[in-house]
């Protein structure tokens, strides 16, 4: 018995989306992380998130943003003691070299995450997808740690 | 009457071996000596139990003062972890130290919220909190500043502080002055320096 057309049909649609699937995936793919955590912090405050990142392409690929079930709101921050003041500004990016690394780090660039829901506790593996200039996204893991953790 | 240069040259050279011979005696800081640079500390504030202090009732107390803020995400949980390590690494020695918190936000920081947070990087720790101007007061006195941010939209808003850590020792002169990127060893070093001054044998 042939297929019907309309099976065929669904199942040319599945390999076409895989396709363009895994071709929008581009910057994502060729970024890998490690070492991703986050700084719990008690009451409803908002808490860091870090990680290290390497970039095995030959372009340089920028970090634009992140977003978490988990949280109202995750923004790209940059902290910085210049000058003896410690102070905070949102960017729009962070780049990843091509052949290259960066990090989300304390004290530097690193994810703002805010109102937890339900609240974060040390120990938790929380997923934060990460977007980056091309579009693409990565889900990755980050371990919530202790406020004293370093 | 004018000194021959060499005279004076020579007055110089046997001051400056005698304050090499003192210095002998001091204890020789790795971080910055500001030793007679800076008034005795003094406060009349609220610690996160929520009793009124002053400066006097830490006295006997190696002190680590740093200004910072609950809703501060990043610097001053970096700040207060590697503090935390820093007594961690002086053992039971640590005990003899306590580490000020002085919040620069009181609108949103009050006794209970610092109590939270101070216990939640190390137990020597105390939150102060206090009206603007009693705040105000003691960051000018340790010519530090702080200045709150514009509202970010959602009333939420950021407050950029001096990162600077103040010493102090037992009788609450000033010391030593770190910056958070000041090496945890230099830390370890001088605050063991600070609390050997004075101990009780």
């Amino acid at each position: 018995m042939m297929p019907r057309p309309s099976l065929l049909a669904a199942v040319a649609a599945t390999l076409w989306l895989l396709i363009a699937g895994s071709a929008i995936a581009g910057d994502a793919d060729t970024v890998t992380a490690s070492n991703a955590w986050i700084r719990v912090l008690p009451g409803n405050l908002p808490a860091g998130a870090f990680a290290d990142f390497t970039n095995a392409s030959d372009h340089a690929v920028a970090l634009t943003g992140a977003s978490s079930t988990r949280y109202g709101q995750a923004m790209l921050h940059r902290s910085s003691t210049e000058g003896g003041m410690g102070r905070m500004e949102a960017v729009d990016k962070m780049e990843i070299p091509a052949h290259g690394s960066a990090k989300l780090s304390p004290g530097a660039y690193h994810v703002m995450l805010m109102q937890a829901k339900p609240a974060v506790v040390p120990g938790d593996n929380v997923v934060i997808t990460l977007s980056f200039s091309d579009g693409s996204h990565k889900d990755v893991t980050f371990q919530a740690r202790p406020a004293n953790a370093l | 009457m004018k000194l021959p240069r060499a005279w004076v040259l020579a007055f110089g050279i046997t001051l400056a071996l005698l304050a090499g011979c003192h210095r002998d005696a001091q204890p020789s800081w790795r971080l910055t000596d500001v030793s007679g640079h800076l008034p005795d500390l003094a406060f009349k504030l609220t610690d996160d139990n929520g009793k009124p202090v002053t400066a006097a009732d830490y006295r006997g107390k190696v002190l680590l003062v740093y200004f910072g803020y609950t809703h501060c995400p990043d610097v001053c949980p970096l700040t207060l972890a590697q503090l935390h390590v820093v007594m961690q690494r002086l053992g039971a020695k640590a005990d003899d130290a306590r580490i000020l918190f002085v919040s620069v936000d009181p609108a949103r920081d009050t006794p209970q919220t610092m109590h939270a947070y101070v216990n939640a990087f190390d137990k020597r720790a105390v939150g102060l909190v206090g009206p603007d101007k009693d705040i105000e007061a003691l960051a000018k006195q340790l010519r530090s500043a702080y200045t709150r941010e514009p509202d970010k939209g959602d009333g939420s808003y950021d407050v950029s502080h001096s990162s600077a850590i103040y010493l102090f020792d037992r009788d609450g002169k000033a010391r030593v002055l770190a910056t958070p990127s000041a090496s945890q060893d230099d830390m370890v070093h001088d605050l063991s320096l600070l609390i050997d001054l004075g101990a009780k044998a």
